[in-house]
């Protein structure tokens, strides 16, 4: 497969769309600079019964989970070999840099004292019992993984000339011979904190349902980020394709259907066995707040793998809704274990603020906008109608 | 501990200079749950305990040479409250203490004699403790000892040591002999002995355990335990005093006694605003207590500020009243109050925004969806036509 199949989409910028996007960014920005002048609770409904808001969760949990398409693609491309998927590589990887350089910048805007966060990587104040020390430790050295990983598309679209100037050749040369290396670490790393944002939450203890509460999360947790990754391949790839009238890869995705419906298949079977096991199968039919999110996770999760598994798999439509299903089914069940379904007790609620929401909302727009600048300035798609090598 | 009576030790110990002669009269049992409390007092592996016990049951006891220059005895009082191990199972089956003005047997000229042999004999192994300051005015006339300055006595002694230890605030920094206006020019040991490493007990007095655990880490290591930059032991005097304190939170809740006797005082809250130096003072008295009665036996625990004496410069430096300077963090100005809300509720805003995006993302499927099996449904069956 040669690297010139993949090519900038080229076109205008600046659409209409940017310009929506970057409205809800500037209102985000101005909120941004409330919380650093005037402090946290001048925007976040925030507190310490409900010390972990929206934005750890929707931009955080959430948003890596989004991210982890490439995680999810490297693992299929490089260590199970299926050089089939290469084409959604980049974009995958895109996703992927930018779900978590944003979200790395979502905690620094919900650290209460961001300026201590340099500690972190002075080895005299580490903790390496603490479960997030290792997911900041982790995400950090992620986030300079897959920018790593992602340097070749700016490589290769740099004029010569100045890639002659200031020796990039060499870089590049040396990236492509090594590559290898931050690939192993991309998928590595991942499985490392997507693990961990499970295992945080053993110290829930009673504040969680049972629902939710295992020692099964990590495992839950990483299967439900892998399963994201590729819901979240299938979902960005669909989109592309139709924005942009790019050759469409359904075909590709039929295959991967089967990777993703064992993943569910195994999700779900763990996570009812286990609850069944515990003996804690009648709180998911109790008909309360707690059981009922319970169920709507499962239905959402069962969507795409029954879709996955019938003939409707060929459908794009069908896939759209199957990818739409998953990533709704994963968010909420993080959402749920992170916030929904937590009861500190005591008598605290929570319901975020309207600015701590329109943070949220201006990183993913951020997010999209990038994503769209990026796609037309940098080789990222895949041009060809030939996509076998 | 068993109170342990003449005939039983006479009946357990049958070979006094043996294993069991060198347990005083302890079971084993005791002996090694003893050194194994050394090992925790150090922050040493449990398994430390052995190695501790093996040190101070060694067959040549190590010597001690314990000299007194300006002081009060007040170290030596501390030393003699020690009940685990008692100063006699330390000076008689642990070390030999070949000469203490206090305590050796004999005086006058049989102790010097006996003090010079025994620096000859064991040059280069003894262990050198001074307590008290040591004048340097006059050629240091203001201290004699057996007719000789004492600072020569301490140099003397010093070139043979193996290691030295000062004990007291007055030989680790000058104590109260160095407050101004300092009459004597009196100084600390490790200033008198430049060029030599001094381990510093500063304390007024020192808790025993400080000394005990050190002089054991020494027979059992050879080296002296890590030290701070004062050259303090660090397991003792790591810590500020007010870290460990147990008044500490009412510190950080912005409860203090106000004068001695008032509400504050007689409830036990913070002592700060009386002029407890603990938040600038460096011992780990909160953590062990004095006199082997439990916790709480140390002046902030019984309702008197810590005046700073492990610390040069503030302990007979700084008036007892003087606020302490913190050296960690200072109290908020303001506390939270009891009824704090516990959360808002949904604003009508909020509600706003999860709804738009709400409807925003089912409108944006419902158009991505729009058409979209109608243009490449037939292309995508055609492509998806299994080719394996």
């Amino acid at each position: 497969m040669s690297e010139t199949a993949h090519r900038p989409l080229g076109g205008k910028v600046v659409t209409k769309p940017f310009l929506i996007l970057g409205f809800f960014l500037l209102v985000a920005a101005y909120y941004i600079l409330r919380r650093f002048l005037f402090g946290m609770g001048d925007v976040s409904n925030m507190s310490n019964g409900y010390p972990i808001g929206t934005w750890v969760v929707l931009d955080v949990v959430i948003g890596t989970a989004f991210g982890c398409g490439g995680f999810a693609m490297a693992l299929l491309v490089y260590i199970f070999n299926r050089n089939v998927y290469h084409p959604l590589m980049r974009p995958a990887l895109l996703g992927g840099v930018f779900g978590y350089t944003l979200a790395g910048l979502a905690v620094m805007i919900d650290l209460g004292r961001y300026w201590n966060a340099f500690n972190l990587l002075l080895p005299w104040y580490a903790q390496p019992n603490s479960v997030i020390f290792e997911v900041a430790l982790c995400v950090m050295a992620y986030i300079t993984v897959l920018w790593i990983e992602f340097w070749p598309a700016f490589l290769e679209r740099m004029p010569p000339a100045f890639k002659k100037r200031f020796n990039l050749d060499k870089l590049q040369a040396f990236l492509k011979r090594y590559m290898y290396v931050f690939v192993g670490l991309g998928v590595l790393l991942p499985t490392m904190h997507q693990s961990s944002l499970g295992s945080v939450l053993l110290i829930m203890g009673s504040k969680l349902s049972p629902l939710w509460y295992t020692i099964w999360l990590p495992l839950l947790y990483l299967m439900s980020a892998l399963a994201m990754g590729y819901g979240v391949v299938m979902l960005e790839a669909t989109l592309v394709n139709r924005a942009f009238k790019t050759p469409s890869e359904a075909r590709l995705f039929a295959r991967l259907a089967w990777v993703v419906a064992g993943l569910l298949a195994g999700f779900l079977l763990l996570r009812w066995g286990d609850l069944a096991y515990r003996g804690y199968l009648g709180l998911a039919f109790a008909g309360d707040w707690d059981g009922n999110l319970f169920l709507i996770e499962t239905v959402l999760f069962l969507v795409p793998l029954f879709v996955l598994v019938s003939h409707r798999r060929v459908s794009q439509r069908w896939q759209f809704l199957a990818a739409i299903s998953l990533l709704a089914g994963g968010s909420l069940y993080r959402l749920n274990s992170y916030l929904m379904a937590v009861r500190p007790g005591n008598g605290w609620t929570y319901f975020p603020s309207a600015p701590e929401l329109m943070i949220t909302i201006g990183v993913v727009c951020l997010e999209i906008m990038l994503y769209l600048l990026f796609i037309k300035t940098l080789p990222v798609l895949h041009g060809a109608h030939q996509v076998q090598p | 501990m068993n109170v342990v009576s003449d005939t039983d030790l006479d009946r357990a110990v049958q070979n006094p200079d043996g294993y069991e002669g060198s347990l005083g009269g302890l079971t084993r049992r005791q002996f090694l749950t003893y050194c194994t409390g050394v090992a925790a007092t150090l922050g040493l592996s449990s398994l430390m305990g052995s190695r501790i016990a093996a040190a101070a049951t060694a067959a040549t006891r190590p010597p001690v040479i314990w000299l007194s220059a300006q002081e009060c005895t007040g170290c030596t009082e501390s030393l003699l409250r020690a009940y685990h191990p008692t100063l006699e199972t330390l000076i008689l089956d642990m070390i030999s203490l070949d000469y203490h003005e206090a305590l050796c047997a004999g005086a006058g000229h049989q102790a010097e004699a006996y003090k010079a042999k025994s620096m000859k004999e064991n040059r280069g192994k003894y262990i050198l403790v001074v307590d008290g300051s040591i004048p340097t005015k006059d050629g240091g006339v203001y201290c004699m000892v057996a007719g000789k300055p004492i600072l020569e006595t301490v140099r003397e002694a010093a070139e043979g040591a193996a290691a030295m230890i000062a004990i007291g605030s007055c030989a680790s920094w000058g104590g109260i002999p160095s407050s101004d206006p300092n009459p004597t020019e009196a100084r600390s040991v490790h200033e008198v002995l430049p060029g030599k490493t001094v381990i510093n007990i500063p304390g007024c007095p020192p808790n025993p355990y400080n000394f005990l655990s050190t002089v054991l880490y020494l027979l059992t290591f050879g080296k002296p335990p890590a030290l701070d930059v004062q050259n303090r032991p660090k397991f003792a005097y790591g810590r500020l005093i007010h870290e460990n304190c147990e008044r500490r939170p009412h510190f950080d809740a912005g409860r203090f006694a106000l004068e001695y006797g008032d509400f504050g005082h007689r409830q036990g809250w913070c002592l700060y605003k009386l002029g407890c130096k603990g938040p600038e003072t460096h011992a780990n008295c909160p953590a062990i207590g004095f006199g082997d009665v439990g916790e709480g036996n140390w002046p902030v625990g019984i309702g008197h500020p810590c005046f700073g004496c492990t610390e040069q410069g503030v302990g007979f430096t700084k008036p007892l009243h003087a606020l302490a300077k913190v050296k960690t963090f200072t109290p908020p100005t303001a506390f939270p109050t009891v009824n704090a809300p516990k959360g808002k509720g949904v604003s009508p805003a909020a509600a706003a925004v999860v709804a738009g995006v709400a409807g925003l993302g089912v409108g944006a499927v419902a158009m991505a969806l729009h058409g979209m099996d109608k243009k490449d449904g037939p292309a995508a069956s055609d492509h998806d036509t299994p080719q394996q």
